[in-house]
């Protein structure tokens, strides 16, 4: 298994208190504004894509320590080193030693309000139709997979029903690892309270949903 | 994990200034070999701390409650209801609308990192993209809704909406009562962030904000 998340957090048994903040400014502090920043800008040029972006977040192995936008900053180093775009003596020295490559694309000022009204759709058209139907039941992959995914530690092997065809979209499993978007179904699956936890003493009335590609599912 | 359930949120003063530093030499890297402009930078901060945050959603929600063709067309196809108010693009490509009754109370999270509908929301709460937040709220939404001062009848079902692909989640909070004179702007005032993702309910008239 040498590909590990560590960003799957959804059931763990954390007990500690979620604390509300007000509205406002969304950064704490300069550099989480610019850590933002760059790494949009980065993400721009078309370097890489952002389920690569994920992928290189979640296998920081100091994943768990690192505040929201360290681990945004250390993701953005990682890539930029494993394209040699920037190297691990430039970030130690903190000054460029060398000029980089030409980029394809770099992001002016005067394009950014297009690029984020553009964004970056994942919607596809369909290979082939699509294997499931609104109201049938389907289970969930029950191995875990050595690759990046995006089917929930604790939605696995699990039945649900789908809820909704939300049409066919880039891959992320396959998009994270440069296998290009090979694009397939999604669904909205629904997966009921006891499928999830068991027959709890005290039932909450919950049911998730989450939204998984056709590769995720069997038929139930 | 348990030991950083806290998930270093409120980052500290010693790794501010260390992060500063760190931050401030990427940058400079980086625009010393011509990859990033930093006056694209500028206004990408820009429109994040002034431009994009929940007040859009906010109107949205207003819109729906006002308007019922307006509600039909955003519960249909969010995106294109959303896009007529002018909001669209990164991390609100595909949007789904759903919305609150009394029989069902809808939240939303992203436990794999840190999904939000920027376009309607802005760039996401501490607390959203926070290890409790995202390990619990899957399996004791009624727990979490509680640290946020938010009970619901036991009779009230709760969806949970786990943002796994690229599909952005936006709540339509329940209109309170008493608003029936209300125009759409003042209507907008008593819709939170919070009552968009599930942890909050829209403010009655006269709550403070």
């Amino acid at each position: 298994m040498s590909y590990h998340s560590r960003a799957d957090l959804g059931g763990r048994p954390l007990e500690s208190p979620v604390t509300p903040e007000p509205e406002g400014d969304p950064f704490h502090g300069r550099w989480e504004e610019r850590t933002h920043a760059i790494t949009l800008a980065m993400g721009a040029t078309g370097l890489w894509n952002i389920d690569m972006t994920r992928a290189a977040r979640e296998t920081l192995p100091d994943y768990d320590d690192l505040s929201y936008y360290a681990k945004w900053l250390a993701g953005l180093e990682k890539l930029l080193r494993q394209l040699e775009l920037v190297g691990a003596d430039e970030l130690a020295a903190g000054r460029a030693l060398r000029p980089g490559p030409r980029l394809p694309r770099v992001l002016a000022a005067a394009d950014v309000a297009a690029v984020l009204a553009r964004g970056a759709p994942t919607e596809r058209p369909p290979a082939a139709p699509a294997r499931f139907a609104v109201g049938q039941a389907v289970r969930t992959r029950a191995e875990p997979v050595p690759h990046h995914t995006r089917l929930p530690d604790y939605a696995r092997g699990r039945r649900g029903r789908i809820e909704r065809v939300l049409g066919a979209h880039v891959f992320a499993d396959a998009h994270a690892h440069g296998q290009g978007e090979q694009p397939q179904w999604l669904y909205t699956v629904v997966l009921a309270e006891d499928e999830l936890w068991g027959a709890r003493a005290e039932r909450q009335g919950l049911s998730v949903a989450i939204d998984a590609w056709e590769p995720y599912l069997e038929p139930a | 994990m348990s030991g950083h359930d806290h998930d270093h949120d409120h980052d500290g003063r010693s790794e501010l200034g260390e992060m500063d530093v760190r931050v401030r030499a990427l940058e400079s890297i980086l625009a010393a070999k011509g990859y990033v402009d930093p006056a694209a930078l500028d206004i990408l901060i820009d429109t994040y701390q002034t431009k994009v945050g929940p007040r859009n959603g906010a109107r949205v929600v207003a819109r729906a409650w006002v308007n019922p063709d307006f509600r039909a067309w955003l519960l249909a196809d969010a995106t294109g209801a959303i896009a007529s108010l002018g909001y669209r693009g990164r991390q609100g490509e595909h949007m789904v609308a759903v919305e609150n009754t009394e029989a069902r109370h809808n939240v939303v999270v992203c436990t794999l990192c840190s999904c939000y509908p920027w376009p309607v929301l802005g760039l996401p709460p501490v607390w959203y993209k926070s290890a409790p937040y995202r390990a619990r709220v899957v399996r004791d939404p009624r727990g979490v809704l509680a640290d946020f001062g938010v009970t619901l009848p036991a009779s009230t079902e709760i969806r949970v909406w786990d943002s796994t692909a690229e599909v952005r989640y936006l709540v339509v909070p329940r209109r309170p009562a008493g608003t029936e004179g209300l125009d759409e702007d003042a209507l907008a005032a008593l819709v939170t962030r919070d009552s968009m993702i599930g942890t909050g309910l829209a403010r009655a008239p006269g709550d403070r904000a």
